[in-house]
């Protein structure tokens, strides 16, 4: 079974549940003598706050209570961000969890209502009344850095909260001696990750013990205790967060949020249950965006189409706060994978991450990673149309051949494995190139515009090693950890740090220690997300919980393996040298019909009637892995498009996806993560847009008014791999939760520029909206 | 407030109860009986999530009173599953096709396709495409969703003949 188990597309653990109606979502939850809290956030995007009358509001019916940063100020410590850059110049302004004298963005909070049902607590919150002095808002952050923008934060010039800078190789010598130079503004518009569940929390505390149970949708509940502690003085040991069923995150329910220690403090002060579930307006207020940044990039070349040099500049919008992880995103996530999958030997990298009068950015699925792949991938396809080469060609040029175990790149990195030219040349073979060049080429004869975009990426994956964590300043470790525990049946019960949230481990890491101890998937059930029950970890981002936490449970599992040898040997009255092992059966060489099983092994040493001499009880062994390097998937996508220049709509034709994350465990699941992925990436390159008005109010405030993904929209994707194992991974996985973002937008936009290029339009910000391609080539013909 | 009441009758059984003219029926249903498999994704009517069969058709229960389904049939996700726990050939096939990630959107995806099927046993991917464009999946890309659809079609079809 272990060598089927491992790579078989079987069918989730979690799904029963789920398509019954019977998982708890944190929402889904009711505690006796549970009520419910409203915010009132601000609808200015800045301005001064020169009083709040709470009392029509404190005298509504069902009103236990009203407060507002007076009140929470001694309280609550101020909102931490968890990333402190160093080097960077980081300038952390002081976030409190409900706004004191001044609002910095559509969404602060000014006060929280508890009242006895969801309904009036929200009458409530509408009788609070404020009285504003509106000031001046920014919310771009190119502008907001110029001399005369708005000043956001008391203290903090330019707005400016860090100022981050990666180089390697001569860039300034390359620029210099160039045979070409192409260059683009690329804007990466603010993104509303919409996860489908809303935020929510319920915390109860009881006062007579000093315990604080917290429910919460976050990604990484441990996190979420640790800064809980921290920000509302209730001691760890006493704090357990939960995560309980978590309807998707994607970087938004990494944070730990001022509502959330607004919940806390309301259900600590009035000694009663409370629940707050933000709604989906609410949502796009006050749960973080993604992307936004304004990037200046150059690319020099050789005239055969060699990359000699890059240089750029980015304006990261940070919003008004900084956000738990917000500043490594631009910065470490980003410069560090500036060169891509190409040897280029020379770059430069000025990070100015800004705040502005918009809701807190944090990670976004794929988190820098995608708006470096961007850039990169952009300049590519330009420098292409430049020399009049094709887009696949000038790739191959420059693409890092071959490597098994470890390739230094100019930013500083090793890359651990990887073989781009074979992704590469595979993608291309299953898209039929030649032949869809030919078809655009008679398309273009008969007046219609094909365009066919190419994209190659190379992410960073696995975070990653503690030691690396600590130097870039994260405050905290980025290892995993797991437990895996026989019953004296056989059955086995597994204990992870991480927090799944969609992704499938339960059923995946089940997979990793049936192929490991020959038990069946069916037997090996897996816990989450309780800070109680499970042991530490730092939570499921960055595509990190199986390429860490699955490696932290390989090991587990291989512990458990040798343990049970040592039993089985004993039993069998043999050497442990002369032991031999298959799919669950522990024999002595030559005798399989003779074995133990490993359920006959876990029965033995439970009971412990006959353990050999100073072996302990049970069947139970724990592991923290701390990764030696990071992991770094790659991968090459292709789109076919179809522009109406009479319209500017662009249809999607194709789309081939070819990602490498190593060896696959449910290529199923895998399959699932790349769908949901690109289709994210397609939706940035087409139709979504966090869009603000001057003013900085949010025009995109609603489900209405922001376009997400639907499925009519959309062709069937065409899945493929390669598969380049980590060389230091115990089973060689290397992550694929992200990798489908990274590619997509960069793919889909060169297809519709590749599209444009009789029209000569040189760029179009994105969404790639019927408008704005229709007028871009308007001013492309001059009309 | 003034209450007023209602009588509905959900996954076979009836429900007796004086609720507040404005309450929307999610709420309703969410509040019963821990019937809290229907979801809320969204304030606007665009996700789906909260997608229930009312006397048979599909409804958005966030678009909908209480009060308006006084005297109607409701099923829930709760309900969609035989009595002896056997799950229903939609909620098979989400499974078996991985059509489901987080599963949020899931229970209104059923039901969004449970109306697909009714009003086309048979239906082409592009059917099922347009037939889902009322319900919001962050986490599929909607691809597995559309093959659990057809694949649901297949076996209700197989099951009939
Ligand atoms: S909650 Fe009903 S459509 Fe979104
Ligand atoms: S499965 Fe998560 S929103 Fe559809």
């Amino acid at each position: 079974m272990s060598a089927k188990i491992f790579g078989s597309g079987i069918r989730r653990r979690e799904d029963p549940r789920l398509v019954t109606g019977s998982a708890t979502y944190t929402d889904d939850i009711t505690l006796p003598g549970m009520v419910y809290a409203a915010m009132l956030r601000s609808p200015h995007a800045h301005a001064r706050i020169r009083s709040i009358d709470t009392a029509a509001a404190a005298a509504a019916p069902g009103v236990l209570a009203v407060y507002t940063g007076a009140d929470t100020a001694e309280a609550l410590a101020p909102v931490p961000t968890a990333w402190l850059l160093p080097d960077s110049d980081l300038q952390v302004a002081d976030y409190p969890a409900i706004a004191r004298d001044t609002v910095r963005y559509v969404g602060d909070i000014v006060a929280v209502v508890v009242a006895e049902s969801r309904y009036q607590a929200y009458d409530a919150v509408d009788l609070v009344a404020v009285d504003y002095e509106p000031l001046p808002a920014v919310v771009d952050p190119e502008l907001a850095s110029r001399p005369g923008a708005p000043q956001i934060h008391d203290g903090i010039a330019g707005n400016q909260a860090l100022h981050w800078t990666v180089a390697g190789g001569d860039v300034e010598a390359a620029f210099a001696s160039a045979d070409v130079v192409v260059e683009e503004r690329i804007v990466q518009q603010r993104l509303i990750p919409n996860a489908m569940e809303t935020r929510s929390a319920v915390a109860r505390f009881t006062r007579a013990s000093g315990e604080l149970t917290l429910w919460n949708t976050t990604q990484n509940p441990h996190i979420a205790r640790f800064i809980c502690s921290a920000v509302t003085g209730v001691p760890e040991d006493r704090l357990r967060v939960i995560a309980p069923e978590v309807g998707g995150g994607f970087g938004s329910k990494i944070a730990v949020y001022p509502a959330d220690f607004v919940t806390v403090f309301c259900a600590m002060r009035l000694g009663r249950p409370v629940k707050w579930t933000e709604t989906r307006s609410e949502n796009y207020q006050a749960t973080t965006h993604g992307r936004d940044h304004v990037q200046q990039v150059e690319l020099a070349a050789t005239r055969d189409g060699r990359i000699t040099g890059l240089r750029c500049s980015v304006w990261a919008g940070l919003g008004a706060y900084l956000s738990t992880a917000a500043p490594g995103i631009p910065t470490i996530l980003h410069g560090l994978m500036l060169s891509g999958v190409y040897d280029i030997p020379a770059v430069k990298e000025d990070v100015y991450g800004i705040y502005t009068n918009a809701t807190p950015v944090e990670a976004y699925r794929g988190a820098g990673r995608p708006e470096a792949t961007f850039m990169l991938e952009r300049l590519v396809d330009r420098l292409a149309g430049e020399l009049g080469l094709d887009p696949a060609e000038v790739r191959r040029r420059n693409l890092i051949p071959r490597f098994e175990d470890g390739h230094p790149v100019v930013t500083g990195l090793t890359y651990d494995s990887g073989d781009y030219p074979a992704a590469l040349e595979k993608l291309l073979a299953h898209a039929g190139y030649d032949r869809l060049r030919a078809e655009q080429a008679a398309a273009r004869e008969r007046g219609r515009h094909l365009g066919i975009g190419l994209a190659t990426y190379v992410e960073i994956c696995g975070l990653g090693p503690s030691q690396v964590a600590g130097a870039i300043g994260f405050q905290g470790g980025l290892w995993e950890s797991a437990i895996v525990r026989f019953h004296p049946s056989g059955k086995v019960h597994v204990f992870i740090g991480a927090s799944p949230h969609g992704q499938g481990e339960e059923t995946t890491f089940a997979q990793i220690v049936a192929s490991e101890v020959g038990v069946s998937p069916d037997d090996v059930k897996v816990f989450h997300g309780d800070t109680d029950n499970t042991p530490m970890g730092w939570g499921t981002y960055g595509s990190r919980t199986t390429a860490v936490g699955g490696a932290a449970l390989a090991l587990t599992a291989r512990k458990i393996k040798e343990k049970a040898k040592i039993v089985a040997a004993h039993l069998l009255e043999a050497a442990v040298e002369d032991m031999d092992y298959e799919d669950g059966n522990f024999f002595v060489k030559g005798s399989p019909d003779r074995g133990k099983t490993i359920q006959d092994i876990a029965l033995m040493a439970n009971v412990s009637w006959n353990m050999p001499e100073g072996v302990e009880s049970g069947l139970e062994a724990s592991t923290f892995y701390d990764p030696p390097n990071f992991t770094f998937p790659f991968g090459a996508h292709l789109a076919v498009v179809e522009v109406h220049p009479e319209t500017g709509q662009v249809d999607l034709l194709r789309y081939v996806a070819l990602d490498d994350c190593g060896p696959q465990i449910n290529p199923v699941i895998v399959a699932g993560q790349v769908h949901g992925g690109v289709v994210q990436g397609i939706g940035q390159a087409l139709w979504e847009e966090a869009v603000y008005d001057e003013s900085g109010q949010l025009v995109s405030g609603t489900m209405l008014d922001y376009a997400l993904p639907r499925a009519d929209r959309l062709p069937e994707i065409e899945v493929l791999s390669t598969v380049t194992p980590s060389p230091h991974h115990p089973i060689g996985v290397k992550g694929v939760g992200e990798a489908g973002t990274i590619a997509s937008t960069v793919t889909v936009y060169n297809a519709v520029m590749d599209a444009l290029r009789p029209f000569r339009v040189g760029a179009v910000t994105m969404p790639l909206t019927p408008e704005r391609v229709w007028r871009a080539i308007q001013e492309a013909q001059g009309g | 407030m003034v209450k007023v009441p209602v009588a509905v009758r959900v996954n076979g059984r009836l429900y007796e109860r004086e609720v507040e003219p404005r309450l929307l029926l999610v709420h309703f249903l969410r509040d019963l009986d821990g019937l809290t498999g229907t979801k809320v994704g969204c304030d606007t009517s665009q996700c789906g999530s909260c997608t229930v069969l009312l006397d048979g058709m599909t409804v958005k229960s966030c678009t909908c009173l209480a009060v308006q389904a006084d005297g109607a049939a409701i099923t829930t996700i709760e309900g969609l599953a035989a009595e002896n726990g056997a799950l229903h050939p939609l909620q098979e096939a989400f499974w078996n096709q991985h059509g489901l990630q987080c599963g949020f959107c899931t229970p209104g995806m059923i039901f969004a396709a449970h109306e697909i099927l009714r009003t086309s046993p048979d239906p082409s991917d592009e059917e099922i495409r347009h037939g889902l464009e009322g319900n919001l999946c962050r986490c599929t890309g909607y691809q597995n969703i559309v093959r659990s659809v057809r694949a649901a079609a297949d076996a209700m079809q197989e099951g009939e003949g």
